[in-house]
Formats: C-alpha cells, structure tokens, sequence
C-alpha cells in the first residue's frame, strides 16, 4: 500500500492572492512538496475538492466579513497545525487600514450600491479568531521561510524564523545604512527580519513588509525621524501602512496622531 | 427530468482562479433563465484608504491590489503620477519597464497555461496530476515560470511578489548591466520552451464557440503595446487615456463585490485580454510569432475565447523574445531616475495586464497627496462578456450531465484567466435547472 502523506489544505480569506502564490512560486521545490504533501485543499491550484481533515492548514488573509469570521472556526477544527501566511492573517493587512475610519464612509466610496455590501467593521488577524500554531509574516512571505515551516512541521520541529531587526539583514549583507548614509527614513530598526534586506538594498528605507520585530522600539525611532526631518504625517503614514494593525504599529501612529 | 424540472448548477468557490468566485445557473427546460458570474471576495476599498496617502507611496500599495500582477498595478499608478507632474521618463527607464513587465507577463502567462488552464483540456483536476502523467513538460513549465519571476526580481528589487524597485520617475536603484546580462541564456532558452508551448497547446481540442466581440486594448505604433499606448477598439474607437471614463464605465450588481465594466455607447459589453491585443495588435506580433501562430491554426482573427489558451503562448513568445532585446541591448540608464516636479492634478495611468486593461486615474493635491483615486482592474471589465460566454456555453451543452457542464463553464471562465483578487475591490457556480 502506498506511503499515506501529510494532507495540506491552503485557504484563502481577504487578501491579495500574492502569499499562496508563494508556494506555486516554488518552482524548484514543487514537486517535492507536492510528493512530501497531499495537497487536499488549494483552490487556486486544483478543482479536486476535498474534505478535512487536514494534518497542516496554511491560512492567508484577515477576517473581514461576518462568513470569514465563521469560517475560520471551521477551518480551526478541521485542522493539526495551522500556520498563518502573510500581513493579512497575521495583523490584519493593508485592509486594516479601514480599522481606523469609518467602513460605511468607505463603502460610499466605493460602491453604488452599500445594501449589497457585507463586511465587517475592521480586518483583524487570524490569531483574534481561533489558536493559530505558528504565523508566518511578510507582505509577501519569503517563499524560502515558507518552505523551512513546512519542513519543520513535517518533522516535528520548530521552525528556524528570526525575530530579530531587518537591520541584521542589511549588516549581513553588507548594505550601506540609509538612514546614516543618507538620512532616509527607515522603518528597518524596528520592523522583523525575513525580506533579505531588499529596500536598502534598493537604495530605499525599509516600509515594515514583517511588521513589528520583538520589543521594538518604536517611539525611539520616531524621535530619530523627526530629528532627520520627517513630518509627524510622514512618521504617522509609514507606521500605518501594511502592518497598521499590529499592536507595536498601531500604538505608535496613535501616539501620533495629536501632531498629525 | 421532466422537460419543466428545474436545473441548477452551481459552482460554491471556483478553482483556479486567482481569487474567490462562483458560478450560478438556471435553466428551465431547455431554457436559460438565469447566468450569474459573482465574485464573492471580500472588498478591500483600496480607493477609499488610497486618500490622503502620498503619490509616492501609491504604487507600494495598489501592488497589494494582487499578488499575481502587481507591476500592473504599480505602473499603472507611477504612470498616473507622472501624468499629473508632467514628467516623461528617458528611453532607458522606459525600456526598463518594459523588462520588468514582460517578467510579471511570462510568470503570469506560464502559470495560467500550464497550471491552472491545461488542466481542463486535458480532463485533469490540476498540473499536480499533469506532472504525474508528464513531469518534463511541467519542470520545462515551472522553469518558463522562474525565468519571469527571476526578471521580475533581478529588475524589482529582489522579490517577484510586490517588487520593490519601481517608484515615480524611474527607479530606485539602476540595475547592473552584468546583472541584467545574466538573463540572456535563460531567455534565449525561454524562447525554445515557449515555441514548444504553443505547438502542445495548440494541439488540443478546443469547444466550438465563436462571437463577435468588441476588443479593446492598448495600440501602439512600434511594438506589441504592453505598457504605454492609446486605446483602441475593433469597432473604431481610438483615444487616450484621459478620454477613458468619457467612453466606459461600471455598475454596482447585486450578486457581485466588483464593478461590472460596460461601455457606454449602447450599455455594451466588452472583452480586453489576450484575445483583444492578438486581434486588434496582429501586425505588432514578431514574425516568429506569427509564424508559430500559423503553425498550429491561428489568423490574424481569434474569435473562440477557448483558443486564448494558445494566444498567451503566442505572447509568451512574444515577450521573450522582447525581453532577451532589452536585455541584449541594455545600457545602465545615468540616473534611476529623474525630478518629481509635485503640483495639483489629474493623472492616468493604463497598461496591459496580463489579463487584460487595467486603469487608474488619481487626482492630486498641490502637497502630493491623493484626493480621489479610481481603479478600473480587467476582470471587473470583463465580468459582462464572461457572462455573455456563458450562455452560449450552456445554450450550446444543455445535453451534458450537470458535472461536465458545471466543468465546461469553470473552464470557460478560466479563459479570461480572472483575477479575482484584483477585480474586487472578484467567484462560486451554481446551476439550476427547472
């Protein structure tokens, strides 16, 4: 009898597509994932429709609707581990940006028609919601952190992903500090490590694509932006932008938010 | 069943598609009542959060419109900027865009061939089951694919999912020429794997369907417009982009979260894509390309949307061949880029994304700061010609049992590659039969 795989399902709440398609952007990979894994549920790469039970469930996107908000409760029982990839699941995303005004202004905006519109107030991470075993950030995730988590839940183990600063990221590389050098601003003294670096490298500051890093400091680097000429508005939009949601985020724009 | 019975078909949550959609249909007897294409992905207001943010954060944040073509939504937005400041950009940044959008097209193209499009002609559930029955066509698939993503990252900045590089008036930072170089013997490999691609796919069968679509799509005079051009239709319109919303427009529909795109003269549907550049850019195309075209049965006229299939392998070819010319030809430009004149105004923006127009236009205020944002994404506008698709598709196959019809139309919609993603700011099929 054939060996029995681990089953993966990849579900997909409110997101841009971008961190599942990490995974069909494994292109040398994808073919061992798919023989290390069954892949039982991935809408965006199969018709097959299969039920749960899943052994490992990856989950993108926030909560923004009444149906994702029940959802993600079945998707919880239906599964072992469940990681959440991405900005989007794991503090709410570019579309938290609505937490902090007012959705029926937003949904006048938008649409002709706001009684054909369900949606929730705010979009919040999956971890408000149900018990998540492990998030993965990044606007997108680095599609090689993806591959170590899954390696590691296959094999029982913890998954090696710093939590330290994207400046670690820049030093390691060698990349001249923007910030120094040239007085950009630059999210990277607090913002976790994962991109590889890639706005510096681009000779650009860092705009916090991981979110917060671990006790980061963030009224700190504020003060620094603003002594090298930042306008508070200029501080405020920066910290409220992908990861607006996440607590260190979102404490730091509201502390500004009198100056703005 | 009874000649009155009922019968639905639905499809809850399409697959592969980039994005969330469903399908619901009814037919009594052998009548259709009912087609519904809707798009149940939750909105996001991108154009509600886009006022008061800088122009220059713009584009880092319509990329987050869709992981699939974010250089669609990232150009269109720098070109809207730099519409409204008045700024023309040197021949070497240009050539440099066009890089990094043949990339987003060969990885987007190859990834809706191969994975999410062949699957259904071959009567296979995905490309995991393709790979079983012929794993060196899907490496040679998955490597067409990479070759784009490595474009994407060598010219954006590292990554192919939102790119970091792109902003007003250029570049942040120039890439290298022997980083650039380094691309060529893939491309050249590229152009062989994408001549192969249009024989394997050009040998399918494709179900009959034929209509006489209104094309529109971007025309330009010395190449195969991708991301610069005036829009034209096979009907004879031909203008810019500032004239867009005097020609077209989008209703807010009951049983969808994106705006349905129309044109206004007559409340028309109409169809943008690969089918609408291939027939409208014929003459544009390379003759190799139109060779290859001609090899497996393709005109300058492509009116079965099924064929589409066998048009973005064309275009694949297309593109790297374009690609491996920038490339070949590549000179690192002076400066990444130039001065960002900031004033109060208008701007557009509109480019070729791989599935099809899509249109921005911001206005602006004298400190840089958005006032109004409108996006118009090519799967909103083609929601009505998808629907249009559909009755006939199921006019034409009222005798197939509810699982192969419910089949048929999945595939049908997947002609238009939609990206659901992006056209909400987009499906599930349902079918009922009387």
């Amino acid at each position: 009898m054939a060996r029995t795989r681990p089953r993966l399902g990849v579900f997909k709440f409110s997101s841009c597509d971008g961190c599942q398609l990490s995974l069909l952007d494994c292109e040398l990979e994808l073919l061992a994932v798919t023989e290390a894994v069954e892949i039982a549920y991935f809408l965006e790469a199969t018709r097959k429709d299969m039920k749960g039970p899943f052994d490992i469930t990856l989950v993108e996107g926030s909560v923004t609707t009444p149906h994702e908000a029940e959802l993600i409760h079945k998707v919880r029982k239906s599964t072992g581990t469940l990681i959440t990839i991405g900005a989007c699941a794991t503090s709410g995303g570019i579309q938290a940006l609505k937490n902090f005004k007012d959705v029926k202004d937003f949904i006048d905006k938008v649409y002709a028609h706001p009684e054909y519109i369900e949606t929730l107030a705010t979009a919040t991470p999956i971890a408000d919601h149900v018990t998540v075993d492990f998030e993965l950030r990044g606007c997108p995730i680095n599609k090689h952190q993806l591959l170590e988590v899954i390696n590691a839940t296959l094999n029982g183990r913890k998954p090696v992903v710093p939590k330290h600063s994207e400046c670690i990221e820049c030093k390691s590389r060698g990349t001249v500090c923007v910030m120094v050098a040239k007085g950009e601003a630059c999210l990277g003294p607090v913002t976790q490590a994962g991109c590889g670096g890639l706005c510096p490298a681009s000779h650009r500051g860092c705009f916090g694509c991981f979110g917060p890093m671990e006790t980061p400091n963030t009224a700190a680097l504020s003060e620094r932006l603003k002594a090298l000429g930042s306008a508070p508005r200029d501080i405020h939009r920066l910290f409220q932008t992908f990861n607006a949601n996440a607590p260190a985020f979102r404490q730091q724009a509201e502390s500004l938010e009198d100056r703005v | 069943m009874s000649a009155t019975a009922n019968r639905i078909i639905k499809v809850d949550a399409l697959a592969r598609v980039e994005g969330e959609g469903s399908l619901y249909v009814k037919v009594k007897g052998d009548e259709i009542k009912e087609v519904k294409f809707g798009i149940f992905e939750p909105p996001r207001f991108f154009e509600a959060f886009l006022v008061g943010r800088s122009y220059a954060e713009v584009p880092d944040i319509t990329a987050r419109i869709c992981g699939i073509c974010p250089i669609a939504y990232e150009m269109g937005a720098i070109q809207a900027m730099e519409n409204a400041f008045g700024i023309t950009v040197p021949q070497p940044i240009r050539a440099l865009r066009r890089l990094i959008y043949c990339g987003e097209w060969i990885e987007s193209h190859a990834l809706h061939v191969y994975m999410l499009h062949a699957p259904d002609f071959l009567g296979l559930p995905d490309a995991i089951q393709l790979a079983k029955a012929n794993r060196p066509l899907v490496e040679k698939a998955l490597r067409l694919k990479k070759i784009g993503n490595d474009i994407l990252e060598v010219i954006g900045g590292g990554r192919a999912i939102h790119p970091v590089n792109m902003r007003v008036g250029g570049f942040y930072r120039t890439p290298r020429k022997k980083e650039v170089q380094a691309l060529i013997p893939d491309l050249e490999w590229a152009i062989e794997a994408s001549l192969e691609t249009i024989q394997v796919v050009g040998g399918f069968s494709f179900p009959a369907l034929e209509q006489d679509y209104t094309f529109v799509a971007l025309r330009h005079e010395n190449e195969y417009a991708i991301h610069e051009g005036r829009l034209i239709s096979n009907r004879g319109m031909n203008i810019g982009l500032e004239q867009f919303l005097d020609h077209f427009d989008e209703e807010h529909v009951k049983h969808s979260n994106a705006l349905h795109g129309f044109m206004k003269e007559g409340k028309a549907p109409y169809k943008t894509g690969p089918l609408a550049r291939y027939n409208l850019n014929y003459d544009k195309l390379s003759e190799r390309a139109r060779q290859a075209a001609k090899a497996v049965g393709l005109g300058a006229k492509v009116t079965n949307p099924f064929k589409s299939i066998v048009v973005r392998a064309v275009e694949i070819l297309q593109v790297c061949e374009d690609a491996l010319a920038i490339c070949r030809s590549y000179q690192e430009p002076s400066e990444p880029y130039g001065a960002v004149p900031v004033k109060a105004g208008v701007g557009y923006g509109c480019t070729e994304a791989p599935r099809g127009i899509c249109f921005h236009r911001y206005e602006i205020e004298a400190d840089g700061s958005v006032k109004t944002a409108r996006i118009m994404p090519p799967t909103a506008q083609n929601q009505k010609i998808i629907e249009s698709d559909l009755w006939k598709v199921v006019a034409a196959n009222l005798n197939l049992p509810d699982e192969d019809l419910k089949w048929r139309c999945e595939q049908a919609i997947r002609n238009y590659d939609p990206c659901i993603s992006c056209a909400t700011h987009f499906l599930k099929l349902t079918i009922e039969r009387d």
